[in-house]
Order: structure tokens, then C-alpha cells, then sequence
């Protein structure tokens, strides 16, 4: 036993000597990386009022998450990101010590501790059907003695204790499709009131025993006009409703034990109404708002239940909750656009006139409209009521407001991030002199003399904190110019809010965020959404006096058929160039490897009708693309239909009006997938801008292995049906996972492989000639990762010195897909412990530095693995030349090392994908991963082999020169003088 | 000792088995190699235009394990519509577990007609493709839909119409067709017209590999490992045994050696400036203890 935990340590020793890892130091942390914390757009706000909590705020947003936000600076106390399928219905503060989420469809009910967000409790509801669920904790303790929580959920009620989360008591409703709109609590707490639809004509009234959930009453009552599913409670046996027409309102009072109806014309009420009509969500009593077409109405309902306007308000108006500041008094905020500014009014319910406060905001217009409102009351220092809001802004922003300014903004908006590119920073101009950066010439020498003091290891605990902060700050890093190195850029990002920032790399600040006017809501473009962001304009060669620019891609609404939208934006300067509206819909949008004379990037668009169309839309780029017309092939993926299409150009398309840039597509090729058996999910193609140093491999024996290099590879892996869903769904027998490696330009299958009793999700990266994927292996109950690489055979015998000499080789012959290939693959398997979210290799400038996998790990965390570790030529006992190549002894599993994660110690909450972009200095990379949370860093894969470290101490190097210099000449007057000395003797 | 040679052996049979399971598991793999010799239109001497109508016709022969079947290969020129061309033949083997594969491939092709041969030259001049189909599923043809393969029609010309297929089947299904010159096709491609009006075709049929399975270690292999190699890893030189101190023994040989060296020296010092600083840029100690 010994033996073996000492061969295994010696394994372990050796193997840490042999794979360099590129582990931090603690003191490196920040240099180069940074992190951002974020939660996403704000769906519900809960403000803390006790004592302790009540600088706090929980939100819960729409990527899933749940923070505590400090309500001074916006700050995250905790948080909590769920799942990507575990969407938050409801949140609210039970027994003021517990945050309480209902999420899953109304299916998981959990409690948090509201101080450090450590989870208490955690129960699971189960009922029948899926339906709205709905959350309802008592707010006033008095009544409720036992702090149960009303929970309508998967069809049914549940009441359950927010003491440890047990259900106390569950009621099913006889009526399977009763859909609950309120539930009301009675004055004397031992009944409750249970309201809502059955179908779209039916309302029904159930009276319930708060105590053991019986059902004790139920009415219902038939209207004929049917409902529109909005609701709006004003008081506790009142209702208001919109018709399925949504013209007419419905006031229905129901408490007494019988339901009456009252209808309303809107048109009676609102003189110029037309269309039809919203009911704003809001919990005011005896008053409701209801947007029509031209303006928000406000409308009150007296206990007869008679109908009045209030107030109409033209602008986009936002309501917030309801706050009671008192007993009988209650409060709501109407925060309303006017101009350029904001205007925040705070009423009070019973009295629409007067107003508790009025504030007018300035705001950045790059915020767009306020989507959402929550207020909180403090008491001033004059004892008077003090009001916050909490606004949510249409980029996902979140705001606090207080005393007419805005205290803090958060850019919510990066965590939903769904497109990146990079651009340059503008070339250093003249005149911009070295002594600009380094203010002083003290305070420089004084830094080097520290950071001497440092490297002789001389330095206090104070003296290494400044070094430390130092460093941190260092303005080099965050400079708005491009660097020699290429550490600086510019990470261009679109987001699902439809804005687009730009990110510094060297510290992650915005250095200019759009609003994207072109992709707003309009008439003609109802539910704009963005799809990607491209590299438009990369000048070379104007670098100095032109601007480079990115073009987003969008579409009017979701699905390939909806006609798309362009924008150009200048990446300096943040301005939208231009944008309009394309008169065709956008399936796949091609970057073309050519650009025209003002290096404009040729762009091909595919639409759904499989017309192609060229951008820019100019007759050079027409010229320039007619030269490689009949090269250009690509391919389309139905993976619905289990169908694989290659595609290539015919001539100009025939429409009504003819259109230079519009072209005819034909089919050249298809692979079709036997429904039965094989299911396509998931196609992984190489990065076009991907650059590979050299074809050639030389393996131990001398002998050369040549790498199929070809950019029109595509890895395609299908399962069997059955098992497409969740792991454990299918029984090994019945699952496989096939994966091919498809030529796109001829069609050809390459490579086919079957694993038997495995099955998705697959993961997969693809980089020069070999691809690393992911999957589960069910007989091993493990998950994989399987290597294949992809070698030529056609070029094997150019190994001939003498036949490259005479110049016999096939070398410089340019390569065909129309060529029958001879490639061999090799393939591997090996065991990972982690299920992956992500995955993609590092790239650098010349592609000559060795390769890493980033892997985004379950734990959302990042692991850097070498590519070594998944070379297909791993054997048991590796030759002692095989050695020397760096070919690692084979292992059934793949090694996690704990420093190689290049996360360290922080987590990208909801890890989505890692970009990796070259930086002009060849041995470094750029990897920025985005999720809820962003995290960049430059990584070395073989270290920094091409340039000195960063810290590297010039002011030393030169103290130890002139120390020598001078050491030599004292030395050589000594000896001169010893001489001259031992001469006299 | 006994035991851990047999798991060295074991650990290696394990490793060797997955390069070798395909080979021995693919019993249904094989090759037709079909109408190479054969000029095609000699076996069939009347290319029967009737059959046009009826593109995919599927005969069973009478024998249940085994049942013959044909598939119609259709082709077109450039963007027009398709049309019969050639047929395969092939077994469909029932296996025990129910399963159903295709042995047995044999191809034969009809000729081109007058019309086509045009049609082909028309294409040699354009650079265009021609284009084949199969039905993606034999049995009940053309199945979900056609799998389509085309080439640039100058890689085919040779002596004749040099022509390779690759079919991909899964069971009874065509999962893809590759079709294209059994060689290179150099780019640009130069126009060339056939000898002769003939195809010279070769058949490849393709069933899924099977992936190599993940080499398993026992969970004591390690340790195995280690009693099976008791003996220290082979013999390190002396050098990369006793570098550490041999490297001082070195210097101070040296510093020993130079020390001697300055003895006759002393009359000469200060000749040139460059020897002292020879001596420093070795390394600072020796020139320090000298004084």
C-alpha cells in the first residue's frame, strides 16, 4: 500500500514537473484579470424593512438570480444564481428573517437567511398540471400566528410553514383548469379567499379554511364577454377585469356570498379610446390604471363600484407597488418620461392631487424607457417620510433615485450578454511624451526603489501592500491606446437589452455603452431582438485617420422568417454610423475572408428563402465577389429535421426588381439522418480567423505526420432519440452517440464513429486538425472526452529530403475538396470527472504556442488543460523518444489540477461561453467568459517565452550594470596599485 | 510477481484490444469494387429507358435472412432534374437480432446516351456539377429524402469517367453518398473531354466505427505498476546524477586553476583591461576572494 501512494507520488511529482501550469501567485491576482458581478434585469423587488436589514434590498431578475443589494452603493451582499431552467416566479420576505423564492413553475419553494443568504429551507411541491403559480406570504403577523405562506402552484393550493418549510396543508380544486388570480386573506384570519377563471368565461370564488385548507363555499358565475386574463384588485371583495375584447371593463364584487357583475365601456370613460386596452398590474385600493393606445387612464372605483377617471397621462407611465407609510395610509410612485428627464411622483392612494413627492431626474439617455418601479420609504432627519425608488431601465439597469438624484446604477445589462467581438484601440498619436504617464519623476524613482526593495525581499508588510496597489493601478494596463503587445483592446458587447458596450480590456471599465435606436420597438418591428455582432471595418492600413466599426445584426422579431435589421457603429466613439432595415429575413450571416478597398468586410446573408445577399452593398463588392464566386460553399443545419445541406451560388436571383447583390443558392450536397436512430445535437465547425503555424508534426522517430488543415470541416454528433433528453432517461443499450466529421464543401464523410451506450449533452471544440468532445458514457456512469485528429496521408511521402531538393514534392499544389482525401484519424477516450458548460481552445497570433482547452466547469470556473493530456498518442509506457516529444503515459482520467483553474478564486456565475482572442504578442491570449457574472485574463498557455515579465525590474538590471562597471574599475585601480606596490618591494 | 506480469499483459491487451475491435466487429463492411473491368454498358446491352418511369423499384428475393435488393442511383447535369442512371444491387442481411445491413454492393451503369453525353460536355465547359442522388432509405424508398452528392464534372474525366463512391449507410438507410474522382482533382481545374464515353466506377460502402473504448486501469494499478518495475527507472548518466555538485567542484577548480594562473601573472596585470573583466563576469566571488 505504501508502495503504491508512493509510485502514485512520484507519478504526481513527475507529471507537475512535466506539464506547466500557469498557477498564480497570490500577489498576481488583478494584474491581468478582472471580474464583474452581476444579477440581471430586476423582475422583483422586496425591500427589507426591519431594523438591521434595512440598508437592503432582495431582487430576483430574470437570469435566475437572487441578491441582497446594499441600498447605499448598490453593492451585492449576496447572491444566489439558480439554475438556467429554474426560473423565479415570486419572492418575498417571511417572518422578516427569511427571503422566500418560488420558482420551477411553482414547483420548489425555498428560504433564505436574509443576512448572508444561507439557504434554511427547501421544500417541493407537487400537483397535477402546470399552471401560473403564485406567492402569497401575510404581511401582517398579527393574523397569522403560524407564518404559513400561500403557494398556488401546478394547480393546486398549498399552505405551507416558513418556520422549516413543511406543508401544512394542500387543497386541489375541483375544477382542474381554475386558474388563480388572488388570493385575500379575511379580517379575521381564519378564512381566505381563493378568486379566478375556469376557461376564459367562468369566475369562481372559493372560500377556504385558513386553518386545514377545507374547502368551505364556492360560486361561480358565467359571463358571456369571457375574460382577457388581467386583473386588477381594489379592494377586498372587488375586482376589476377586462373583457376578451379588451374593450369593456368588468367590476366584480364577490365577498357577500354572490357575485355581481358591472360593466364599463372604456369608450365611456376615455373619450378618444380605440383598439384595445391594458390593465397595468397593480395592488392599489379602489384604483386601477389601464393603458390604451393613446394614454394611461387612471381610474378610481368607489365602494358602489362606480367607475371614474382620475387622471390621464400621455407619456409611457410606470407604476410601482404599494407601500403603507401608516395604518390607513398607503403609497404608490408614478414615475413618467417627459422630455430628456424623469418625473418621479409619489401619491398617496386615497388622494390623487396632492403629492407626497415630486422629483424630476435627469438621466442618461442611453437608458431607454423605465420598465419597472419599486419604492421604500425612510424617515428623514426632519422626521418627515423620505421616499427611494428603485428603477429598472430598458437596458436592464437597475437605479436608485433619492433626493431627485441618482445615488447608484448598476449596468445589469452585462449579464446577458449574447455577442462578442473585439476591436483595436486607436494608434498612439505624437506627441503624447512618457513623462505624461509617469506624472513624476519622484514619485517614479520611488516606485522602482520599492519595488527594488521588494525583489531583495527588503520590503515591510506596508511596503508590499504599495507595491501591490501599485501594480493594481498601474496606469499602463488601462490606457486608451494600443499597445505594442495587444493587450489592449476594446471587448465590443451586445446584450439581450438590445445595448452594446464596450469593455476595456485592461480593467474591464465601459468605455461607451449604445442603446441601439435601430433595434427599439416600432410599429413595423414589434419585438426587435439582436442576434450578433460582427467585425464590419478593420483598418490596416488607414489605422491613423479612420475609425474600425462593427455591424449588429437583428431581426424584427424571433424566428428566421422575420425581416432583419442592420447597424454600424463606430467603436471609438460609441456613435451608431447608420442602420436600417433589411427588405429580406436573415438566417445565417457569413463574415467573407475578403474586403474591399476601404477594408470593409464582405458580408453574405442567407435568407429564409435561401437567397443570398451581399453586403456591403456596393459594386466593388459585387466585383470582388464575382472572382470567387463559384469558391464560395457553405452549409445549413436542420437539425429539426435531421437533415445536413451543403449549398453553393448560382447566378443573380430572379425577382421582380432586379437586385446586383441578391443571389440564387442551389443544393450540392445533403446528409440525411434516419429519424429512428439519430438526432442531431450539436455541430461544431473551427474558428475562421483561426491561423496554424505549421502543417508538419514531427513525431519521435524523426518521422513527419502532416495535419489535415482544412477550414471547411464540420464535426456533427446525433444520438439515438430516445436518448435526447436527461441523463438516466435512456438505458445504455438504447443510446448511442455517433460523431462525424463532415467535409462542407463536398459533403464528404471523413470520419464516422460510434459510442456505444453514451449519449449527450455534447460539448465540442474544434481547432486545427482535431476536435475534443464531451459527452456521458452511461456504462462507465462517467462522463467523457473523446480526441480525434485528423491527418493527410497524401502528403506523407514528401518526408524525401532528396524529392524536396529537386522540388518534387506536392507542397505548393493548392489543395481541392474535390480531391479524394486520404487522411487516417487517431482517437482517444479518456475520463472527466466534471460536467462542462462550455468549452474552446486558447489562439494566439502566429499559432505556434502550444494549445490549451478552456473548459467552463459545472462549477462555473474555468480549468486550463493542455493539449497534451488529450493526445490520442498517449500509451501505457511512452518510448523514451516518445518522451522526449512530450508525450504524456496514458491515464484512464484526465488530471483536474487545482491551479490550473485560470478563474482562481472567482466563480462566473451562469458561465455561457468563453472567448479567446490572440494577442499580437504570440505567447499570449485573451479569454473573456461571460455568463451572470464577466471574467477576462490573459493567459501564457507556454509562458511568456517572447518578452520579459511585466514586473520585470528594468531599475534593477541597470543598478547591477553600473555596480559592476564600477566594481571593475575600483578592482582594476586596486590592482594597478598592488602592483605597483609589490613592484617597489 | 506472477500476477502483476498477468496485469501487465491484461493492462496491455486492454489497451491493443480497441485498435483491433473494429476490424474484427465490422463483419459488415465490404467492398464492391464493381464495373472497374467490366465496361458496364457491355453487361447491360440495352440501357432500358421504360424503367424512368418507375425511378426506385425494390425487388425481395424469396430467402428471408437474405434478401436482394436494388437502389437507383439518379443523376442530373448542373441545375436540371434528375434521372436514372445506374443501379446497385446489394443483399440485405436479416441478422438475429434483427437488425438489417447491406452486404454485398454491386453497381452497374447505364452509358450516356447522345443527349447526355451533350449535356456533359456542356458541363466540362461550364466547370458545373454534376449532381447524383440516392433515396436515403432502401426499403421503402426515396425515404425521408434523396441524399444528394455532386461534383465539378471536370474531376471526372480521366481515359474514361473515373467515378468513386462512398456510400454510408446505418441499417437499411443511405446516410450520405460522397461521389467524386477516385484521385486528386487539382486546382484550377482544366477542361478535358473523355477518351471514351465510359465510367470506370468504384464502390465503397461504410458502416459506423465503433469509438475505442477508454482504457481502464484497475483501481491498484499504480501500485502494481510500481512492484512490477521494483528496479529504480533506468540508470540516469553520471552527469544528471551529481550535476549539483559537480558544477561547484567545477568553479572552484577553476577559481583554484585561475588563482595558479595569476602567480606567473603578477608581473603582467594591467596589460589589458579586458582580462579582469573577464574574470568578474564569471561570477563575482572568485574575483572577491582573490583579494
Amino acid at each position: 500500500m505504501a508502495m503504491a501512494i508512493r509510485s502514485l507520488l512520484i507519478f504526481l511529482f513527475i507529471l507537475s514537473l512535466t506539464v506547466p501550469t500557469f498557477s498564480l501567485h497570490e500577489d498576481q491576482v488583478g494584474l491581468m484579470d478582472w471580474h464583474q458581478k452581476y444579477i440581471g434585469k430586476v423582475k422583483h423587488a422586496v425591500f427589507q424593512t426591519q431594523k438591521t436589514g434595512r440598508k437592503r434590498v432582495l431582487v430576483s431578475t430574470e437570469e435566475n438570480a437572487i441578491a441582497s443589494l446594499d441600498l447605499r452603493h448598490g453593492e451585492i451582499f449576496w447572491r444566489h444564481v439558480l439554475g438556467a431552467n429554474d426560473a423565479i416566479d415570486g419572492i418575498d420576505i417571511a417572518m422578516t428573517k427569511y427571503a422566500i423564492t418560488l420558482s420551477s413553475g411553482g414547483s420548489i419553494l425555498r428560504a433564505w437567511n436574509l443576512p448572508d443568504g444561507q439557504m434554511v429551507w427547501e421544500s417541493f411541491l407537487q400537483g397535477p398540471i402546470d399552471s401560473k403559480s403564485f406567492l402569497f406570504v401575510s404581511t401582517s403577523s398579527k393574523v397569522d400566528k403560524d407564518n404559513t405562506i400561500l403557494i398556488f402552484g401546478k394547480g393546486s393550493l398549498h399552505a405551507v410553514s416558513s418556520i422549516h418549510g413543511d406543508i401544512v396543508w394542500k387543497t386541489d380544486f375541483p375544477s382542474e383548469s381554475f386558474e388563480v388570480q388572488e388570493v385575500i386573506q379575511h379580517h379575521d384570519g381564519n378564512t381566505i379567499y381563493v378568486v379566478g377563471f375556469v376557461g376564459s368565461s367562468q369566475f369562481d370564488v372559493y372560500q377556504i379554511n385558513a386553518k386545514n385548507g377545507e374547502l368551505l363555499k364556492h360560486d361561480s358565475a358565467a359571463v358571456d364577454g369571457g375574460f382577457s386574463g388581467e386583473v386588477s384588485l381594489v379592494s377586498r371583495a372587488k375586482l376589476v377585469v377586462l373583457d376578451a375584447a379588451r374593450s369593456t371593463l368588468l367590476t366584480i364584487s364577490f365577498q357577500s356570498g354572490e357575485i355581481s357583475f358591472q360593466k364599463t365601456y372604456i369608450s365611456d370613460l376615455v373619450e378618444d379610446f380605440s383598439g384595445i386596452a391594458v390593465i397595468l398590474p397593480s395592488k392599489l385600493t379602489g384604483l386601477f390604471a389601464v393603458k390604451t393606445n393613446t394614454a394611461t387612464a387612471f381610474i378610481s372605483v368607489s365602494s358602489e363600484g362606480k367607475l371614474e377617471v382620475v387622471d390621464k397621462i400621455k407619456h409611457a407611465t410606470v407604476i410601482s407597488n404599494v407601500l403603507s407609510i401608516s395604518e390607513d395610509q398607503q403609497a404608490f410612485a408614478l414615475v413618467r418620461h417627459g422630455g430628456n428627464d424623469i418625473h418621479l411622483n409619489v401619491k398617496q392612494v386615497h388622494d390623487w392631487n396632492s403629492d407626497l413627492l415630486k422629483e424630476r431626474i435627469k438621466l442618461d439617455q442611453q437608458r431607454g424607457l423605465v420598465h419597472k418601479v419599486f419604492i421604500n420609504n425612510y424617515v428623514r432627519t426632519d422626521k418627515s417620510h423620505g421616499f427611494r425608488a428603485l428603477i429598472v431601465m430598458e437596458d436592464h439597469s437597475l437605479l436608485l433615485l433619492q433626493q431627485g438624484e441618482v445615488v447608484w446604477s448598476r449596468e445589469d445589462g452585462l449579464a446577458s450578454i449574447i455577442g462578442v467581438t473585439t476591436s483595436e484601440l486607436p494608434v498612439e498619436k505624437e506627441g503624447v511624451s512618457v513623462a505624461k504617464v509617469e506624472q513624476n519623476l519622484f514619485e517614479w524613482l520611488k516606485g522602482h526603489m520599492l519595488k527594488v526593495k521588494g525583489t531583495l525581499m527588503l520590503a515591510s508588510a506596508e511596503d508590499v501592500a504599495a507595491i501591490q496597489g501599485m501594480r493594481l493601478k498601474s496606469s499602463e494596463k488601462s490606457k486608451m491606446i494600443r499597445d505594442h503587445n495587444g493587450f489592449r483592446k476594446l471587448l465590443i458587447v451586445l446584450t439581450k437589452s438590445r445595448k452594446l458596450f464596450a469593455l476595456h480590456t485592461g480593467d474591464g471599465r465601459i468605455v461607451w455603452s449604445l442603446l441601439l435606436n435601430s433595434l427599439r420597438q416600432t410599429e413595423a418591428c414589434k419585438n426587435p431582438t439582436g442576434i450578433n455582432v460582427y467585425q464590419w471595418q478593420v483598418p490596416h492600413h488607414h489605422a491613423m485617420d479612420e475609425n474600425p466599426s462593427v455591424l449588429v445584426v437583428g431581426r424584427c422579431r424571433a424566428g428566421t422568417d422575420a425581416p432583419g435589421i442592420f447597424s454600424y457603429v463606430d467603436t471609438y466613439t460609441g456613435k451608431e454610423l447608420k442602420s436600417f432595415g433589411l427588405d429580406h429575413s436573415v438566417a445565417q450571416v457569413m463574415p467573407l475572408p475578403l474586403t474591399d478597398s476601404t477594408e470593409q468586410r464582405l458580408h453574405l446573408l442567407i435568407d429564409a428563402n435561401g437567397q443570398a445577399h451581399l453586403y456591403p452593398r456596393a459594386p466593388e463588392a459585387v466585383a470582388i465577389f464575382q472572382r470567387e464566386f463559384s469558391n464560395i460553399y457553405w452549409y445549413s443545419v436542420e437539425a429539426d429535421k435531421g437533415v445536413i445541406k451543403g449549398h453553393g451560388l448560382k447566378s443573380n436571383c430572379d425577382g421582380e426588381v432586379a437586385d446586383n447583390y441578391c443571389f440564387g443558392t442551389r443544393e450540392i450536397w445533403s446528409i440525411v439522418f434516419p429519424s429512428e436512430s439519430e438526432k442531431i445535437i450539436s455541430t461544431v465547425t473551427r474558428k475562421s480567423n483561426e491561423v496554424v503555424h505549421t502543417q508538419a508534426k514531427v513525431i519521435a522517430d524523426q518521422d513527419v505526420m502532416y495535419k489535415y488543415i482544412s477550414k471547411n470541416l464540420l464535426f456533427v454528433a446525433t444520438v439515438s432519440p430516445k436518448a435526447s433528453g436527461d441523463i438516466g432517461s435512456a438505458t445504455p443499450g438504447e443510446s448511442q452517440l455517433v460523431v462525424y466529421v463532415v467535409d462542407t464543401v463536398t459533403g464528404r464523410i471523413l470520419h464516422r464513429m460510434t459510442h456505444h451506450g453514451s449519449q449527450g449533452p455534447v460539448h465540442a471544440v474544434f481547432s486545427e486538425n482535431w476536435i475534443v468532445y464531451h459527452y456521458f458514457n452511461l456504462r462507465a456512469h462517467r462522463y467523457e472526452m473523446t480526441v480525434i485528429e485528423i491527418y493527410d496521408q497524401s502528403r506523407a511521402d514528401n518526408k524525401d529530403v532528396l524529392k524536396l531538393v529537386l522540388g518534387k514534392h506536392n507542397l505548393t499544389s493548392p489543395i481541392s475538396s474535390y480531391s479524394r482525401p486520404e487522411v487516417t484519424t487517431k482517437s482517444q477516450s479518456y475520463y472527466f470527472t466534471h460536467s462542462i458548460k462550455a468549452i474552446t481552445v486558447t489562439s494566439t497570433a502566429k499559432g505556434i504556442t502550444s494549445k490549451h482547452l478552456l473548459i467552463g466547469t459545472i462549477g462555473d470556473q474555468v480549468l486550463a488543460m493542455d493539449k497534451r493530456f488529450f493526445d490520442p498518442r498517449r500509451s501505457v509506457n511512452p518510448t523514451q523518444s516518445e518522451k522526449e516529444e512530450g508525450i504524456l503515459p496514458l491515464t484512464d482520467s484526465l488530471p483536474i489540477i487545482p491551479q490550473s483553474y485560470v478563474t482562481h478564486s472567482h466563480k462566473v456565475e451562469g458561465l455561457r461561453g468563453i472567448v479567446t482572442v490572440p494577442a499580437k504578442l504570440e505567447s499570449n491570449t485573451l479569454v473573456f467568459t461571460y455568463g451572470v457574472d464577466l471574467f477576462f485574463t490573459r493567459l501564457a498557455p507556454s509562458r511568456t517565452y517572447d518578452s520579459l515579465t511585466e514586473d520585470f525590474s528594468y531599475a534593477l538590471l541597470l543598478i547591477t550594470i553600473v555596480a559592476l562597471v564600477v566594481a571593475i574599475f575600483v578592482t582594476w585601480v586596486l590592482s594597478e596599485k598592488k602592483d605597483l606596490s609589490d613592484k617597489w618591494r | 510477481m506472477e500476477k502483476a506480469a498477468w496485469l501487465q499483459v491484461f493492462a496491455l491487451l486492454l489497451v491493443i484490444s480497441p485498435l483491433h475491435a473494429f476490424q474484427s466487429d465490422e463483419l459488415d463492411e465490404e467492398f464492391g469494387l464493381e464495373g472497374g473491368n467490366l465496361q458496364p454498358h457491355e453487361r447491360i446491352p440495352d440501357p432500358v429507358v421504360p424503367t424512368r418511369s418507375t425511378p426506385n423499384r425494390v425487388k425481395y428475393s424469396d430467402s428471408d435472412s437474405d434478401s436482394k435488393i436494388q437502389i437507383t442511383l439518379e443523376h442530373a447535369f448542373g441545375d436540371s432534374d434528375f434521372f436514372p442512371a445506374a443501379t446497385f444491387s446489394a443483399r440485405l442481411k436479416t441478422w438475429s437480432h434483427g437488425a438489417q445491413t447491406l452486404t454485398k454492393l454491386r453497381f452497374s451503369r447505364n452509358s450516356f446516351t447522345e443527349v447526355e453525353k451533350q449535356k456533359f460536355q456542356k458541363l466540362l465547359e461550364d466547370d458545373e456539377f454534376y449532381r447524383i442522388r440516392l433515396p436515403s432509405n432502401v426499403l421503402n424508398p426515396p425515404g425521408k429524402d434523396f441524399v444528394i452528392s455532386s461534383v465539378r464534372a471536370r474531376c471526372l474525366p480521366r481515359d474514361g469517367l473515373d467515378e468513386h463512391f462512398v456510400i454510408h449507410t446505418e441499417g437499411v438507410n443511405i446516410l450520405a453518398v460522397n461521389y467524386g474522382s477516385p484521385g486528386a482533382c487539382p486546382y484550377p481545374r482544366q477542361l478535358k473531354l473523355p477518351a471514351k464515353w465510359s465510367f470506370n466506377s468504384h464502390t465503397v460502402l461504410k458502416n459506423s466505427e465503433q469509438a475505442p473504448r477508454t482504457p481502464i486501469f484497475a483501481e491498484d494499478l499504480p501500485g502494481e505498476q510500481g512492484e512490477g518495475v521494483d528496479v529504480p527507472p533506468p540508470e540516469r548518466s553520471f552527469w544528471a546524477k551529481y550535476w549539483m555538485y559537480l558544477i561547484p567542484l567545477g568553479l572552484i577548480v577553476m577559481n583554484a586553476m585561475t588563482q595558479a594562473m595569476n602567480m606567473p601573472e603578477e608581473q603582467a596585470t594591467g596589460q589589458s583591461g579586458a582580462q579582469p573583466a573577464a574574470a568578474i563576469q564569471r561570477g563575482s566571488s572568485p574575483a572577491v576572494r582573490r583579494r
